[in-house]
């Protein structure tokens, strides 16, 4: 079923066009990857899905109904990049606030703070304050204000920035949970290896526009180069051979091949086992997700920002 | 609108429970008391008495000068700057005694006199000239003449205004004044004390990121709007705290300052230059002491009711744009200043305009700018006292009122619309330019 369509969004700043003809759908208890780089978009996005922002044009749904800003913000749960807390509010009492500005009552508030406190092993801190928080620990505290509301939505934007690898993992644990249990996820980063690890379906935008959409598998079929890496017992001798496979790297008994157009794969082992030697392995490199990333969106300003960046 | 009220409550109780607002709530009517009273104790004490010779052979100050709290005359046989090493602060010679050759008085003293007692010389020699020449020269006794003063002294003026129809009041334009004074100069100062706290308010929820969490559950109208109702609540809790301790605190200094002192406090800081706030200060405590036939002749239900009402709209009038000044700043305070600026000026324009409409609250000036929102909190509140509708008819009130409602209806449609925009953009020096459009582009 699906949760979320959007259709042909389109948002107009003065200075350019941040959201231009951009269209997808999402399937509940899918968790879906938002990528791109900075200022693709994303955020201006995310904000008309949440209801900060109305589009220009464009149709948003959820749950198969026209999106309503006002009713339907108890469905969904959003947690900014850009992040934060009030600083002078006790913990507890700013997860119960969060929550009643959602929607939920004030008992009910309470009680779903208190449970995922405990779930997360946070229930000391109910009476701290933010300020007396490490950056971790606000940060998991956010995410509890963000899903404790028990949204069908849920919009994490880079959730995992600031993260140590144990709490980033409890997080992770976190979304797969609540995936199972039917919530739907969108996940926005661009920290290619985990959309690889986490994401089922992906959209990729760059300068307002979309520029992939699929599933992470499809996606990777569809960029494959047709590398192979073959562990031989003795790879002396071994060239490329013509109609067949280019030797592309060889090193002691690892070799890298890619196969030419219509060449297949059991020819490729036919040839290697003909020429009396031992294959040890042989399997197919798929591009990684950052591969295509950078390929698609490779010559734009805003990708060699963002490379440099990532540097 | 229940979610405007959730963060109403959370602005007023976070405000309200936070140290500094117990602090400066009960600290701000203590430091005010225990300045007064300081003033009153260090006046009081400092007054001490100086004893000053007189060479007077010729008589012309004997019997007419008379001694005072501060100064105490001997008149001495051939007086002369020599006494000055005998115990006497000062020695006043008459023309013609001792060194004094000219033909005015002359008075000599180790170190200067403090302004207050040569002030107070001058006067009782003035006096004690007067007193001499009139009785001598009009051949009357000093009692007669004496008793003369008395009674020109206890003439006052009553001053009566003639309302419609053969009604009259007896008017006080000094109480009126006094009374239009603290009400404009209070609403002036909550302007600023509280639309800044407003402006604060925001920039933190811009500069926390907390904004951007907020708003994607409520609009972000509602949410500046409950920041501007919660500090406007959390300005009246004060207000009304600082009334009645400030109540308390002046029937307990009163109790313990027998009023003789207070008049006598207020006599001694006459005479002292640079003392023109404490007098002022003093006048209005002694004020309120004895004038209670006074201010009865004082509307107060109107002149409170519109305080409350000048109060509320104009802080909210002015708040909802600081509002928007806040959400339009980033981390850089500097930039708050100088988008301020466009708030400020208006405000202190207005108390300029009110301490000229103060003395003459009919002109035009003072008519005109009192029907202005960006100037009515301050400027009408300076002329009501002066009575309606003798001074202000009631259709000025009218305007004034409906204008600033109007007004504040305008400014809040108008922050919120750069609000909105403001509080989700980060990094980016915002101008004034940049600001007005967000205002007028449309959504």
């Amino acid at each position: 079923m699906e949760i979320l369509r959007v259709e042909h969004l389109v948002k107009q700043f003065a200075t350019q066009r941040a959201v231009d003809d951009i269209s997808f759908s999402i399937q509940q208890g899918s968790i879906f990857g938002l990528l791109g780089p900075n200022g693709a978009g994303k955020t201006t996005l995310i904000r008309m899905i949440t209801g900060i922002f109305y589009p220009d044009a464009g149709d948003i749904w959820l749950n198969g109904h026209r999106f309503d800003p006002v009713n339907d913000v108890i469905k969904i749960g959003y947690m900014p990049e850009e992040r934060g807390l009030y600083k002078k509010m006790k913990i507890g009492e700013q997860a119960t606030y969060l929550a009643q500005l959602k929607g939920m009552s004030k008992p009910d508030a309470m009680a779903a703070a208190k449970a995922w406190f405990v779930r997360l092993g946070m229930e000391s801190w109910w009476g701290k304050k933010v300020e007396d928080l490490s950056k971790g620990m606000s940060q998991k505290l956010q995410f509890v204000t963000t899903v404790m509301h028990e949204p069908k939505l849920i919009i994490l934007d880079e959730p995992f920035s600031g993260l140590d690898p144990v709490n980033a993992n409890l997080i992770k644990d976190e979304i797969y949970r609540l995936a199972k249990e039917g919530a739907t996820i969108i996940f926005s980063t661009h920290r290619m290896e985990q959309v690889e690890e986490i994401c089922d379906q992906i959209v990729l935008v760059n300068k307002g526009q979309k520029i992939l959409d699929g599933t992470v598998a499809d996606v990777k079929q569809q960029f494959k180069e047709f590398l192979f890496s073959i562990e031989l017992d003795d790879t002396e001798g071994l060239s490329s051979v013509e109609g067949l496979f280019d030797l592309l790297q060889k090193k002691e008994k690892k070799v890298v091949v890619r196969l030419h157009e219509g060449a297949s794969n059991n020819q490729v082992l036919q040839h290697l086992m003909a020429s009396n030697r031992q294959i040890l392995s042989f399997h197919e490199i798929l591009p990684s997700l950052n591969d295509i990333f950078i390929k698609l969106v490779e010559g734009t300003p805003t990708a060699r920002q963002f490379l440099q960046g990532a540097v | 609108m229940n979610k405007t009220w959730l963060i109403i409550q959370r602005e007023y109780l976070t405000r309200v429970r936070n140290k500094t607002f117990l602090l400066s709530t009960f600290l701000t009517p203590l430091v005010f008391v225990i300045i007064i009273a300081a003033v009153i104790l260090i006046t009081v004490k400092s007054v001490k008495e100086e004893k000053i010779a007189v060479g007077d052979k010729d008589g012309v100050l004997k019997e007419y000068l008379q001694s005072s709290k501060s100064t105490s005359y001997d008149f001495v046989d051939n007086a002369d700057t020599a006494l000055l090493s005998k115990d006497y602060a000062a020695v006043l010679l008459a023309p013609g005694n001792g060194v004094n050759k000219g033909t005015q008085f002359e008075i000599y003293s180790r170190k200067n006199l403090g302004v207050m007692t040569e002030e107070s010389i001058r006067r009782q020699v003035n006096d004690a000239v007067q007193t001499r020449l009139v009785t001598q020269m009009g051949n009357i006794s000093k009692q007669a003449y004496d008793s003369i003063k008395k009674a020109a002294k206890a003439t006052d003026l009553n001053t009566k205004v003639v309302g419609e129809g053969s009604e009259v009041t007896s008017g006080n334009s000094g109480v009126a004044y006094g009374v239009g004074y603290a009400t404009s100069f209070l609403i002036y100062i909550t302007l600023f004390l509280y639309g800044s706290m407003v402006m604060r308010g925001v920039m933190e929820e811009k500069t926390n990121r907390i904004a951007e969490v907020v708003v994607s559950s409520v609009k972000p109208t509602q949410l500046m709007l409950g920041k501007i109702i919660g500090i406007g609540a959390v300005g009246v809790t004060q207000f009304l705290l600082w009334i009645i301790l400030i109540m308390l605190m002046s029937t307990a200094v009163g109790a313990i300052v027998p009023p003789e002192v207070m008049e006598q406090v207020n006599a001694t800081n006459r005479g002292m230059p640079g003392a023109a706030m404490t007098t002022q200060t003093n006048d209005a405590v002694l004020m309120l002491a004895k004038t209670s036939n006074t201010l009865s002749a004082v509307n107060w239900p109107l002149i409170i009711g519109c305080f409350l009402f000048y109060f509320t709209f104009g802080y909210l009038f002015y708040a909802a744009l600081f509002a928007a000044v806040g959400s339009a700043v980033n981390e850089d305070p500097q930039d708050a200043q100088s988008l301020m600026f466009p708030i400020t000026l208006p405000i202190i324009l207005a108390i300029v305009i009110m301490i000229n409409a103060i003395t003459q609250p009919e002109s035009s000036l003072a008519t005109w700018s009192s029907m202005i929102p960006f100037f009515s909190p301050i400027v009408m509140m300076a002329r009501i006292p002066f009575g309606v509708p003798g001074t202000v008819p009631w259709w000025q009130l009218g305007v004034s009122m409906t204008l600033l409602v109007a007004g504040f209806f305008f400014t809040t449609w108008l922050s919120a619309k750069i609000y909105r925009t403001g509080i989700l953009m980060y990094g980016k020096k915002v101008t004034l330019k940049e600001m007005w459009k967000w205002a007028f582009k449309k959504v």
